[in-house]
């Protein structure tokens, strides 16, 4: 699946996106963001308040516990700022 | 009748004044068109800035957009409705957001136009930064914007 980071997600991870195929056992978007903070320090800044990071699933807000299966787009990102 | 539905998103400015008449040209049955642009203040939490850099998801910004403008013409008796947003560096004193809705009463679109705002503040994928002497800083959500998003949601 191909993964996004905006603003200062993509600023901490470094990179704007990425193409990753997580292992089987990650099903949520929460156990993603676990998965992807113990990929290295700038994973794990950028994730470090799991609370803050809003996610969406090809297009569509999701709330933690959503399921990734399936998806091909999945970004994540600081609560929106815009308006 | 189908209401129609403009929805932008631009690098480049907008002229009010032309946007409306898009709207409304050739029109007898609009009433009511309210305006509501967001521009870019001077200082931020009291300090100034330089400009502003709007970062934003494209595709995912035109389909939160639009799921909100329909959600709008579906509770309101709407007969038009545009909504442009910029990206990219804007200074103080440019726009960087324009909703307008058309309605044959102006309670409706006054109502839709505020509707339609407070969402695109709370879920429309777009990050502010500010340049100032202290560097870029990512501008924090405010609490109040989700207040106001939330006395929309339906009991």
């Amino acid at each position: 699946m191909k993964v996004k980071y905006f603003a200062w997600v993509r600023e901490r991870v470094g990179k704007a996106e990425e193409t990753l195929e997580p292992p089987a056992s990650v099903r949520t978007v929460e156990d993603l963001i676990r998965w992807l903070s113990g990929r290295g320090e700038a994973y794990a800044y950028a994730f470090e308040t799991p609370r803050v990071i809003r996610a969406a699933i090809d297009h569509a807000h999701v709330r933690p516990d959503a399921t990734i299966a399936g998806a091909r787009e999945i970004a994540f990102f600081p609560p929106m700022t815009g308006g | 009748m189908t209401v129609p539905i403009t929805i932008r998103i631009q690098e480049a400015d907008f002229d009010i004044a032309r946007e409306i008449a898009l709207l409304t040209d050739g029109r007898t049955d609009i009433g009511a068109v309210v305006s509501f642009s967001g521009i870019c203040r001077g200082s931020e939490d009291g300090d100034p800035i330089a400009a502003l850099t709007l970062e934003h998801y494209p595709g995912m910004a035109e389909t939160e957009i639009k799921r909100h403008a329909e959600v709008a013409v579906s509770r309101w008796a709407l007969n038009g409705l545009t909504i442009i947003h910029r990206f990219g560096r804007i200074e103080p004193g440019q726009n960087i957001v324009l909703v307008l809705t058309a309605s044959h009463h102006r309670q409706a679109a006054f109502e839709a136009a505020e509707f339609l705002m407070d969402y695109l503040k709370t879920s429309a994928p777009f990050w502010k930064r500010t340049e100032s002497g202290k560097g870029a800083n990512w501008v924090e959500a405010r609490s109040h914007d989700d207040a106001a998003a939330a006395r929309w949601a339906k009991t």
